[in-house]
C-alpha cells in the first residue's frame, strides 16, 4: 500500500522529520559504526527501548478503559454475530449417531436400517429435549417440508420400538418395571449412593408434613438432587446399544422432569436397543449381572419376536417423506459443524446433496439487491455532492453571522427524528401529495398522469439524500472554511477567470473535504434500514431491509450474518480501492 | 382446519348480542393462589388501541383484585420471535408473558423458546363447567404452547367515493383483481401470506384446494400470475397503519389490512371507507410463556392468564376493539362499543355474514413454505 502513494504526501515515521524517540531507534539501528552507548553504558538501543516501553505501556493504560468496552459492547458481538454464517454443529449435535451412519450412505436411495435405528434413537432424545423442531427449522431453510416432517414425527417417536416393548413385557412383566432396569443397567455404586438419596429425601419430607407453618416448612424442604446415574461396566460392555440409550433416558427426564429411573418405565425406543443387542451378537455368558436370568431368557426368545424394522416404522407410520432421498441428502450435506451454505444462499448459490448449484431463477434475488444497494448508494453519494458542494461554499464565504444562522438551518433536520423525518417525505412525495398537488395546480402534469416519486427508487433517493446531506456538508464545511481567501485573490490578480481560479485553486484544496463526505455518507447509506424499508416500496429497497428480514422474520440468522459479512468486506474493499486511487491521506474532516 | 367452530360460537354471540346483557361471571381462584408469587409482571403486547383494549379488559381489573401487582407493558410483539431468541441466548429473559400470533407460537414453540402448556392448567372452565380444550376448541388451540385470545382477520377496506367506479362497489375478493371494474391503486401486505391464498381463489382455484396446488410449482406459478395482473398498479405495506392511513389520504382505492384497523377508521374515524369482507382470512392472536420463568414468576403469569383467558375477560375486549374472542362461551356475552355505544356484533370478523367465504390461513403449511415461498416472492417483487 504505501508504495503506491507518491512520497512526498506520505507521512509514515521515517519520513517524519522531527525529533521522535522512534527516530532516534532507527538512527541507532543505521549507525553501523559500532554500538552506541547511553550514560550508563548499557547500549543506547536498549536504553531508549526500555524508556519507550514504559511510555507506551502508559499509554495504553490511558485507553485501556476505552479499548476493553469497544472490545466487549463492539467487536466481540459482531464477530459473534459473522461467525454463526458458517456455525451448523445443530446437525451434528441433534442428531449425533445418524450423522456417523449416514457417512456409508452413498446419496442413492434410502439409507440402511443401521440408519433409521440411529435416526429413532437420535430423534426421540431430541423430542424429549425438545430439539427435534427447532433442527427442522433450520434444516428447512434447505429443503421446503422438513419443518412438518420433524414436527410430525416428534409426536409419533415414542412409538418406534412399541412392538418390542410390547413382547418383551409379555414375555415377562418385570420388564415393564423401573425396578429392573435399574438393576440391569446401573452401576451398584449408584444403586447404593441413590437409595441413601432417596431415604434422605423421605426424611426430608416427613419432618416436613410435621413442621408447624408453611414458612418452616419451605425452609425444610429437600433440594438436593439425585445423585447422577452411572452404568455398570458390565451393562455397558455387553449391552452397547442399550446401555448407551438408557443413559441418555436417565440422563434426560432427570434433568427435563426432575424424575428417576428408578420411578420411570423407559423409552419404548430402549426396548428396541434392547432387542439390537440381544438379536446381534449376544452370548449368556458377556453377562453376568443382577438380571442375567431374565436376560438369558429374552435372548433364547428375540429369535421369535415380531418384528418391525424401523425404517418401515418410519416409512409407513410415520411420514414417507423418511423415504425421500432429497431429505437425507439434505441431512448429510448439512451434517459437518461448519457449513458454507449459508454464504452460497447469500450469492443465490445453494448447496444441495449433489453439489453446489445456482438457486432456481424465480429465487435469485441477493445479487440483485447488493447491485442495487451499491447503485442507490453510489447515486445518492453523488447526488449529495452536487447539492453539498454550493452549500458548503456558500457557508465558508458568508460572514460568520449568517452562516452560523444557516448552519442551524442544516442542522436543524438533523436533530429531527429520523423516522419524521422519513414520514415527512411519504406526505410530499406521494401521489395525492403536496408535490404532486402543486405540479398538477400549476399545469405541469394533468390530474391522471400524477407522478409516482414513492415506493420506488426514486422515493429512497431522494429521502435519503435529503437525510444524509448534513453528513456532506459538514465535512465539507469545516475544509472548506481553512481554504485561506488569498490564493483564490492571488489567483485572480494573476489574471485567472472566476471559473479558473475556483477549478485550479480552489477546488483542489477542497477535496479532502470531499473525500470524507463521499465515505461517511456512501458507508452510511450502504446499510441504511428504515427510510428504504419506508418509502422503497419494493424497487427502493437495500440489502439491509433483506438482513432485518432475516434477523426478525425469518429467523435464518445465519443467513443474515452471511450477507452482513459480505457486505462488511465490500465496505472494506471499496475503503481499499478509495485509498489506492485517491488516497486516505486525502481525507479531512477540517 | 374448519370454520364449524368459529361460525358456531359467532351464531350464538350475534343472537345475543342484540340482547346486550351485561354480566359479570364469578372468576374462580386460580391452581396457584397461595403459592408464592412475584409481584411484577412484564407483558409484551403490540402497543396501540390492541394493549388498550387488554389493559381495560384484562389487567386493570387484575390489578383492582391484587392492588400489590405492578405491571409493565413493552410494546414488541412484532419482533418478539427474534427477541425472545436474543433473550434466551444471552440467558437474561426480561418478559414474563408475551403476546403473539399463532404463527409466530408456533415457531417459538418449535424453537423451544414458549413453554408448553396444558391449556385445562392454564385457563379456567367455562361457566358451565365446558373445559378450557373444549371452549377454546382445536381450532384455536394450534400449538402446544398458544393460549388464544382473539380471532381477527385480514379483510379488505375500500372507499366510497370513487367516481371512476360509477356507483359500483367491490363486494368480493376478485374485484381486488378486476382493474377494468375498479381501477386505482390497491395496497396489499408486503409477503406472500393471504397474497397467494386470494390469487389463487380468484384464479378459479375452489378454496378448500387453495394449500394442495400452492405445493406445487405451477400452482405457485399461477398465484403469480394472477398477482402480476394487479402488480404495478400496488402499494406495498408492511406496518398495520399504512393501508388506513393510504386510504385516508386517497392514496389506494383499496387495501387489506386488519379488521381492527378498519373498523376505527371507519367506525371511529368516520372516513369514507367502507369493509369488504368477502374471503377475508383469520389469524390467531394469544399468548405465549417464555421458558425459563423463575418458579415464582410463573405463578404470577399462572394466576393472571387464569383470570385474563376467562370467559368473561375475553368478552370485554371486544368491548374495546373489533376482534372476536377466542372461547365460544364468550360470544355471546360481547356487547356494545364502550364508547361509541355501538353493536360490535356486525363488526366482527366472526360474524355469520362476514363469514360467509372466510378461511383460515394453514400455520402449519406456512410453517414449511415460508421460506422458499418468501424467495420467490421477495424476487418476484423486485423484478
Amino acid at each position: 500500500m504505501t508504495d503506491s502513494v507518491p512520497p512526498a504526501r506520505a507521512t509514515g515515521p521515517d519520513q517524519f522529520t522531527g525529533a521522535t524517540p522512534d527516530n532516534a531507534i532507527r538512527d541507532a539501528d543505521r549507525a553501523k559504526a559500532g554500538r552506541v552507548l547511553a550514560a550508563d553504558g548499557t547500549p543506547l538501543k536498549r536504553s531508549l527501548n526500555r524508556a519507550l516501553r514504559a511510555q507506551k505501556l502508559r499509554a495504553l493504560m490511558l485507553i485501556a478503559p476505552l479499548l476493553i468496552f469497544i472490545l466487549i459492547t463492539f467487536i466481540a458481538p459482531i464477530a459473534d454475530m459473522l461467525f454463526r454464517s458458517v456455525e451448523n454443529d445443530i446437525v451434528s449435535q441433534t442428531l449425533p449417531r445418524t450423522v456417523v451412519e449416514l457417512d456409508r450412505w452413498d446419496g442413492e436411495g434410502t439409507p440402511d436400517e443401521e440408519t433409521y435405528r440411529a435416526l429413532a434413537a437420535d430423534l426421540m432424545v431430541a423430542t424429549e429435549l425438545k430439539n427435534h423442531t427447532r433442527l427442522g427449522s433450520r434444516l428447512n431453510y434447505e429443503t421446503t417440508g422438513i419443518s412438518s416432517l420433524f414436527r410430525k414425527t416428534g409426536r409419533d417417536i415414542d412409538e418406534a420400538g412399541e412392538i418390542y416393548m410390547d413382547q418383551f413385557v409379555a414375555l415377562d412383566a418385570a420388564w415393564e418395571e423401573p425396578a429392573t432396569w435399574v438393576s440391569l443397567m446401573a452401576d451398584p455404586d449408584w444403586i447404593a449412593a441413590q437409595a441413601d438419596w432417596s431415604a434422605r429425601a423421605k426424611e426430608a419430607e416427613a419432618a416436613q408434613d410435621a413442621a408447624a407453618t408453611a414458612e418452616e416448612a419451605r425452609a425444610l424442604e429437600f433440594t438436593e438432587p439425585e445423585p447422577r446415574f452411572r452404568l455398570s461396566g458390565t451393562a455397558r460392555d455387553a449391552l452397547p446399544r442399550t446401555s448407551r440409550i438408557y443413559q441418555q433416558f436417565a440422563s434426560v427426564i432427570r434433568s427435563e422432569d426432575g424424575d428417576s429411573p428408578t420411578q420411570e418405565q423407559p423409552w419404548a425406543i430402549v426396548y428396541q436397543a434392547l432387542y439390537e443387542d440381544l438379536s446381534g451378537g449376544f452370548t449368556g455368558e458377556s453377562y453376568d449381572g443382577a438380571q442375567a436370568r431374565l436376560l438369558s431368557r429374552a435372548a433364547d426368545a428375540v429369535a421369535a419376536f415380531d418384528t418391525l424394522p424401523v425404517k418401515e416404522f418410519f416409512i409407513e407410520n410415520v411420514d414417507e417423506d423418511w423415504g425421500d432421498p432429497e431429505v437425507w441428502g439434505t441431512i448429510k450435506a448439512f451434517s459437518s459443524p461448519y457449513t458454507a451454505g449459508y454464504f452460497l444462499s447469500a450469492i443465490d448459490y445453494q448447496l444441495t446433496p449433489q453439489g453446489i448449484e445456482p438457486q432456481p431463477d424465480d429465487q435469485k434475488i441477493y445479487a440483485l439487491l447488493f447491485k442495487r444497494t451499491m447503485f442507490m448508494s453510489l447515486t445518492i453519494m453523488f447526488s449529495c455532492v452536487l447539492l453539498g458542494y454550493p452549500i458548503a461554499f456558500l457557508l465558508s464565504n458568508l460572514p460568520l453571522r449568517t452562516s452560523n444562522l444557516l448552519l442551524i438551518l442544516v442542522l436543524l433536520p438533523f436533530w429531527t427524528s429520523l423516522l419524521v423525518r422519513t414520514s415527512a417525505w411519504k406526505v410530499l412525495l406521494q401521489q395525492e401529495g403536496v408535490i404532486n398537488a402543486i405540479l398538477v395546480w400549476a399545469g405541469a402534469i394533468s390530474d391522471v398522469g400524477r407522478l409516482q416519486l414513492i415506493n420506488n427508487q426514486t422515493g429512497t433517493i431522494i429521502a435519503m439524500t435529503h437525510i444524509l446531506l448534513p453528513f456532506m456538508i459538514l465535512p465539507l464545511y469545516s475544509v472548506m472554511k481553512t481554504i485561506p481567501p488569498q490564493y483564490v485573490r492571488a489567483a485572480k490578480s494573476l489574471g485567472a477567470t472566476n471559473w479558473t481560479a475556483f477549478w485550479r485553486v480552489y477546488f483542489p484544496q477542497s477535496v479532502p473535504g470531499i473525500g470524507a463526505g463521499c465515505i461517511l455518507v456512501f458507508i452510511l447509506s450502504i446499510g441504511y434500514y428504515i427510510t428504504p424499508e419506508i418509502v422503497g416500496g419494493t424497487t427502493g429497497t437495500f440489502i439491509s431491509n433483506r438482513i432485518a428480514y432475516h434477523i426478525s422474520q425469518s429467523l435464518n440468522w445465519g443467513l443474515a450474518a452471511a450477507l452482513g459479512t459480505i457486505l462488511l468486506a465490500l465496505v472494506l474493499v471499496l475503503y481499499y480501492l478509495y485509498d489506492r486511487i485517491v488516497g486516505i491521506d486525502n481525507v479531512s474532516l477540517g | 382446519m374448519t370454520l364449524k367452530t368459529l361460525m358456531m360460537g359467532s351464531a350464538a354471540f350475534a343472537v345475543a348480542a342484540t340482547g346486550a346483557f351485561a354480566q359479570d361471571s364469578q372468576t374462580t381462584e386460580s391452581p396457584v393462589a397461595g403459592e408464592p408469587m412475584t409481584d411484577e409482571l412484564v407483558i409484551s403486547s403490540w402497543g396501540g388501541a390492541y394493549q388498550e383494549s387488554q389493559r381495560k379488559a384484562y389487567t386493570d381489573p387484575y390489578q383492582e383484585m391484587n392492588p400489590e401487582v405492578t405491571i409493565t407493558w413493552d410494546e414488541s410483539s412484532a419482533e418478539a420471535v427474534a427477541k425472545l431468541r436474543a433473550m434466551n441466548e444471552a440467558g437474561n429473559l426480561s418478559w414474563d408473558l408475551v403476546d403473539v400470533t399463532a404463527a409466530d407460537a408456533m415457531r417459538l414453540c418449535d424453537e423451544g423458546l414458549a413453554m408448553e402448556v396444558d391449556i385445562n392448567e392454564i385457563a379456567a372452565p367455562a361457566p358451565d363447567g365446558t373445559s378450557a380444550e373444549d371452549d377454546f376448541t382445536e381450532d384455536m388451540l394450534v400449538s402446544d404452547c398458544f393460549i388464544p385470545q382473539i380471532a381477527y382477520s385480514y379483510t379488505f377496506g375500500y372507499r366510497t367515493d370513487v367516481s371512476e367506479w360509477n356507483g359500483e362497489t367491490p363486494s368480493q375478493i376478485c374485484d381486488v383483481f378486476d382493474l377494468e371494474r375498479f381501477p386505482g391503486q390497491r395496497s396489499l401486505e408486503k409477503r406472500p401470506l393471504n397474497n397467494l391464498e386470494w390469487a389463487l381463489m380468484c384464479d378459479g382455484v375452489p378454496q378448500e384446494d387453495v394449500y394442495d396446488v400452492l405445493e406445487t410449482d405451477e400452482g405457485q406459478d399461477q398465484a403469480f400470475a394472477k398477482l402480476d395482473t394487479i402488480k404495478d398498479q400496488t402499494v406495498w405495506w408492511s406496518a398495520g397503519a399504512d393501508t388506513p392511513q393510504l386510504l385516508a389520504d386517497g392514496e389506494v382505492v383499496m387495501g387489506s389490512t386488519y379488521n381492527g384497523r378498519l373498523f376505527s377508521l371507519i367506525a371511529e374515524q368516520d372516513q369514507p371507507v367502507a369493509m369488504m369482507w368477502d374471503a377475508q382470512a383469520y389469524d390467531l392472536d394469544g399468548w405465549i410463556i417464555p421458558t425459563g420463568l423463575e418458579e415464582e414468576a410463573l405463578n404470577r403469569v399462572k394466576d393472571f392468564l387464569w383470570f385474563a383467558t376467562d370467559t368473561q375477560r375475553l368478552a370485554d375486549q371486544a368491548k374495546y376493539i373489533s376482534y372476536g374472542p377466542a372461547r365460544q362461551s364468550s360470544a355471546p356475552l360481547v356487547g356494545q362499543h364502550a364508547e361509541l355505544g355501538i353493536d360490535m356484533a356486525p363488526h366482527m370478523p366472526t360474524n355469520p355474514e362476514n363469514a360467509s367465504n372466510a378461511f383460515v390461513i394453514n400455520y402449519e403449511w406456512w410453517a414449511d413454505y415460508r421460506d422458499d415461498l418468501d424467495a420467490k416472492f421477495q424476487s418476484w417483487l423486485a423484478q
